[in-house]
C-alpha cells in the first residue's frame, strides 16, 4: 500500500512538503488530480500517479498547464473534489482559464496548487505567484509548514465548496521540499462521480454572463476576506511594541531569530497563512496594537503594500518597512541567518553569529572548479548535439540555436554550446521563425518530446502555414526526464499496467504539413549527421527527430541490462583530444596521472556502452562485460 | 555563540554530487534521528540540480523551525567529495564536525582539461586547522567492500553514526535501515553501515 493511504489517524509521517499536501487531498476525498509536472511541485503528481493506480483516485498527466487546469474544472463544476498542481511558470500557461473560471466558479472544491521558485533552482524565473491571486481575486493559502501544508489542503477544499470558488495554494521549492513530521487525519473515501447541472446563465461566459459573474466574483472576494480574518492560518502571538508580519518559509526563519535574538518579549508577530483576499480588518488591529512594522516575506512586497494601504485608508502613520536596500530583497530565496540580521539591524539588537570559515585564509587555496549539472554519460541528447556541431562544421557553415525547457537545455554548456536563446516551453519552435526570418543565420531549434507535446505543436503548425525556414530538431527520450521520468502522450516504455495509448510525433509532424521529416537514432552518429546535412542543404521548414530513450529510464522501466563499455587504447596520446573538445562524454577525461597507460580514461562505473565515442574516435574500443 | 541557541540542538548538513545518494542519506538520518525520539526537518534538492550538480541537503534535530543552515551554523558536515566538502566550508564554524569522502568525483572542467582538481590532502588540511574535528575516510572502498559502490552514502552514515556528532544511537540508524530502505539492500546496506561505523 502506498503509504499516504495509511487509514490510521493520528500516525506520525516524515514528510516532503508536497507529500503532505497529497496526504491532505485524501482525507478530504480527493477524487480528481491533474498535472503537468514541474519542479518544484512534481512529487505531488508523481504521489497521485502512484495512489491512483491503487484507489478510485483518477489521475492524469495532462499535456499542459491550461489543459490540466481545463480539465480539472470540468471534474470540479460537476461536482467533484479536485486538484490540479504546477510549477509557478505553468500557471502562466493555464492563466486563461484561471481568470474566467473565477467568474463562474466550481461546484465540487478545487485545489489548484503553484509551486514558486524563489532563487530559481530549477526554473527560468521566479515570480511571485501570489500575485495571481490578486490577478484572479480568488482565496490564497500558504502553509509554512509540512503539517500546514496538510492542514491548509483540506481546508482549502472545504473553502472552496463554501464559496464555490477555487482556492489556490501556493508552495516555495522549500516548502515543497522540506520534510516535517506530519499527524495523520482520518482518509475520506473518495467521490469520483458528479452531475453536470445546467446553468448556461453562470456557466457560459458569453459577455452578457461575464458582466454578472465578474459582479459575482467580487461578492465573493469580500466573503473569502472576512473568512481570512477569522481563519485559524492567520495568527497572532506576542504581545511586544515591535510588530513582524511574515508569511510561508520565512515566518519559520523569524520564529527561529526571535528566539536566536532573545527578543521574545519584543515582538508581536502576525502570521499570514490565508494572505489573499487581503485580512484588513485583522490588519488593521495589528498596526494599532505594535510602534513598527517590520515584513518577511519572500521576493515581491504584496504583504507590505497591503498593509500601507490599510494603514493609509485608517490614517495610521505606524512606520513599515520591509523591502529597501538595506533591509529585505525582492531578489532570491531568504535563509535564516540573514532574516535575522535584517530583523536585528531593524530593532537595534546585538547579536554574534559563529563565524563561518573562510576559504580566502588559506593560503594553500587552489581555484575551484565550477560543478554545474551536466547531460548524463550516455544521454542521446549529447549525441545529437554532437551530430549537429559535427554536421555545421563539415559545411564550414554556423547557426543559431534556439532550445526548450528539459534536459536538453544543458546542451548550453561547452563544448557542445547547443543554446542560444531560451524563455519559455515551446519557445524553441516560436523564436526559431523569428530569428530565421530577419536574420541570414542558419536556425536549428531543439525541442523535447514532451514539451513538443506541451507547446511546440502550435508553433509548428504556424510555421508550416506562414513558411517560414528553419531546422526544427524533436529530442524524443521517450520520457519526461528532467521533472522525474513522467510519462507523456508519445511514450512507448510505460509501466506496469499502463494501457493508454501512445500518440506519434512523426505522424503528428507530418499532419502539421512539414515536408521535410527525418527519423533517426542520435546514437548513430553518421546516420544523423547526414539527416541533418540534407535538412541544412534544403534550405526549408524541416523536421529531425532524433528518437533514443533515456538510458536511466530505460534502466529503470525495462531493466536493460549492460553489455559493454568502452575503453581507450594504449596508442592515444592525447594530442588530437577530439573526443572531450566536441563531444566530452562525463564518464571520458584526460587521465589525472600524468605517468598513465593512456592519456585519456573512460571511467568504467559511469560509461553506460552507448558506443557513441567509438565512432568518435579509432582509439577507443569495447570491452564486454 | 548567541545567547539563546540551545545546545541540544544540532543542523547536520550534507553535500555531495547529483547520483551520489545524499537524498538517501538524508532520509536515513532524519528518520533515525525521529526513532531517538528527537523533532527533526529536513530539506532537500530536487530536479535539474541532480544531474550531476552540487546537491545540499540538511537534517535539523531538535527545536528548530528552519530547514535551512546558514553561513557558520551547520554543527556537522557530511561531505561525499572532498571538493565540495570544501567548497562548502562557509556552512561551518571553529565548533563544527566535518566528516568527509576522499574520493573525488572529477567536475567538468576537470575532465576537458581546462582547470585541475585541487590537492586532496591540502584542502582536508586546511579544514582540519579550522574546525572541531575532521574526520575523513574512502567510502567507495568500504562501498565495495560491502558488495554495492553505490552504498558509500551508507558507508559515510556509519562513519556519521561513530562520530557521535549527532544525538543518534548506533541501534537507531540500523533500525532504519532495515525498515525504511529496499529490502533487498537491506542486507549491503547494513554491511556498509557497519563497516563505515567501524573505520573511524
Amino acid at each position: 500500500m502506498h503509504p499516504l493511504l495509511t487509514p490510521e489517524e493520528g500516525k506520525k509521517l516524515l514528510l516532503l512538503g508536497n507529500e503532505a499536501i497529497v496526504r491532505g487531498a485524501l482525507e478530504a476525498g480527493l477524487g480528481f488530480a491533474t498535472t503537468y509536472p514541474g519542479t518544484p511541485s512534481s512529487e505531488i503528481a508523481d504521489n497521485f500517479f502512484r495512489i491512483a493506480a491503487e484507489s478510485d483516485l483518477y489521475f492524469e498527466y495532462s499535456t499542459n498547464e491550461k489543459v490540466a487546469l481545463e480539465t480539472a474544472a470540468g471534474a470540479a463544476v460537476s461536482g467533484v473534489r479536485t486538484m490540479c498542481s504546477m510549477k509557478h511558470v505553468g500557471l502562466n500557461v493555464a492563466a486563461d482559464p484561471l481568470m474566467t473560471l473565477a467568474y463562474v466558479g466550481v461546484r465540487g472544491g478545487l485545489v489548484i496548487v503553484t509551486a514558486d521558485d524563489p532563487s530559481m533552482f530549477s526554473s527560468q524565473n521566479e515570480q511571485d505567484n501570489r500575485l495571481y491571486a490578486r490577478l484572479s481575486a480568488l482565496p490564497m493559502l500558504e502553509p509554512s509548514s509540512a503539517q500546514e501544508a496538510k492542514d491548509m489542503t483540506v481546508a482549502a477544499f472545504a473553502i472552496s465548496e463554501s464559496l464555490e470558488l477555487p482556492v489556490l495554494l501556493r508552495t516555495t521549492t522549500r516548502l515543497s521540499h522540506h520534510r516535517g513530521i506530519v499527524t495523520t487525519g482520518a482518509l475520506l473515501p473518495p467521490k469520483t462521480k458528479g452531475d453536470f447541472q445546467k446553468d448556461s446563465s453562470r456557466f457560459v461566459t458569453v459577455p452578457a454572463v461575464a458582466r454578472v459573474r465578474h459582479r459575482v466574483l467580487l461578492g465573493q472576494e469580500e466573503k473569502a476576506r472576512e473568512m481570512a480574518c477569522q481563519s485559524p492560518f492567520n495568527t497572532l502571538s506576542g504581545n511586544g511594541p515591535w510588530g513582524i508580519v511574515a508569511g510561508g518559509m520565512a515566518y519559520n526563519y523569524v520564529v527561529d531569530a526571535v528566539k536566536d535574538l532573545a527578543i521574545e518579549e519584543k515582538v508581536r508577530v502576525l502570521k499570514l497563512g490565508f494572505g489573499y483576499p487581503f485580512p484588513e480588518d485583522l490588519a488593521k488591529g495589528f498596526i494599532r496594537s505594535v510602534e513598527k512594522i517590520l515584513v518577511v516575506e519572500e521576493l515581491e512586497p504584496i504583504i507590505e503594500e497591503n498593509l500601507r494601504v490599510v494603514a493609509h485608508t485608517n490614517s495610521l502613520a505606524t512606520p513599515i518597512a520591509g523591502k529597501a536596500a538595506d533591509l529585505f530583497s525582492r531578489l532570491y530565496e531568504y535563509e535564516p541567518g540573514m532574516v535575522r540580521a535584517v530583523m536585528a539591524k531593524h530593532f537595534g539588537v546585538a547579536y554574534e553569529t559563529p563565524e563561518p570559515i573562510d576559504l580566502a585564509e588559506d593560503p594553500e587555496a587552489a581555484e575551484m572548479p565550477i560543478r554545474p549539472p551536466n547531460l548524463c554519460a550516455g544521454c542521446p541528447h549529447r549525441a545529437a548535439y554532437y551530430a549537429v556541431n559535427s554536421a555545421l562544421a563539415d559545411m564550414g557553415t554556423e547557426a543559431v540555436f534556439p532550445t526548450d525547457i528539459g534536459c536538453y537545455t544543458l546542451g548550453i554548456l561547452p563544448p557542445l554550446r547547443s543554446a542560444d536563446f531560451l524563455v519559455c516551453m515551446g519557445s524553441s519552435v516560436t523564436s526559431a521563425a523569428g530569428i530565421s526570418r530577419v536574420t541570414d543565420s542558419k536556425v536549428i531549434a531543439f525541442i523535447g518530446d514532451s514539451t513538443f507535446f506541451h507547446s511546440g505543436i502550435t508553433g509548428l503548425i504556424n510555421a508550416v502555414h506562414n513558411q517560414h525556414r528553419f531546422i526544427l530538431v524533436i529530442l524524443d527520450n521517450g520520457t519526461t526526464a528532467m521533472t522525474g521520468h513522467q510519462p507523456h502522450p508519445g511514450v512507448d516504455m510505460t509501466p506496469p499496467g499502463w494501457q493508454k495509448p501512445s500518440v506519434s510525433i512523426e505522424a503528428i509532424v507530418r499532419a502539421c504539413g512539414v515536408e521535410k521529416v527525418a527519423v533517426v537514432n542520435p546514437i548513430h552518429v553518421a546516420k544523423t549527421k547526414a539527416a541533418v546535412r540534407e535538412a541544412l542543404e534544403a534550405d526549408m521548414l524541416s523536421v529531425v527527430i532524433a528518437k533514443a530513450p533515456c538510458p536511466l529510464f530505460e534502466r529503470r522501466m525495462l531493466g536493460v541490462k549492460q553489455k559493454r563499455a568502452f575503453v581507450v587504447g594504449p596508442e592515444c596520446t592525447g594530442e588530437c583530444r577530439a573526443c572531450i573538445d566536441t563531444f566530452a562524454c562525463p564518464a571520458l577525461y584526460r587521465n589525472p596521472d600524468p605517468d598513465g597507460a593512456t592519456a585519456m580514461v573512460i571511467n568504467q562505473d559511469l560509461c553506460i556502452g552507448c558506443g557513441v565515442c567509438i565512432q568518435i574516435c579509432n582509439k577507443i574500443r569495447p570491452k564486454k562485460i | 555563540m548567541m545567547n539563546n541557541r540551545k545546545v541540544d540542538n544540532c543542523r547536520v548538513c550534507f553535500i555531495g554530487v547529483g547520483g551520489q545518494g545524499t537524498l538517501l542519506a538524508t532520509m536515513v538520518l532524519a528518520e533515525a534521528a525521529i526513532h531517538a525520539g528527537h523533532n527533526v526537518l529536513a530539506s532537500e534538492v530536487h530536479g535539474m540540480a541532480q544531474r550531476g550538480g552540487v546537491v545540499e541537503s540538511t537534517v535539523m534535530i531538535g527545536d528548530i523551525k528552519s530547514p535551512i543552515i546558514s553561513d557558520g551554523e551547520a554543527d556537522v558536515l557530511v561531505g561525499f567529495e572532498p571538493l565540495e566538502t570544501y567548497r562548502a566550508m562557509r556552512k561551518c564554524s571553529a565548533d563544527s564536525v566535518v566528516i568527509s569522502n576522499r574520493v573525488p568525483i572529477m567536475p567538468f572542467g576537470v575532465a576537458i582539461g581546462q582547470s585541475d582538481y585541487p590537492d586532496v590532502d591540502k584542502m582536508f588540511a586546511f579544514i582540519g586547522g579550522r574546525v572541531k574535528t575532521l574526520m575523513t575516510l574512502d567510502a567507495q572502498k568500504l562501498a565495495q567492500k560491502a558488495g554495492a559502490a553505490l552504498s558509500a552514502n551508507v558507508v559515510m552514515m556509519g562513519a556519521l553514526a561513530r562520530s557521535k556528532a549527532v544525538p543518534v544511537p548506533k541501534e537507531a540508524f540500523e533500525e532504519t535501515l532495515r525498515t525504511k530502505t529496499k529490502e533487498k539492500f537491506v542486507e549491503i546496506n547494513l554491511k556498509a553501515f557497519a563497516l563505515g561505523f567501524d573505520t573511524l
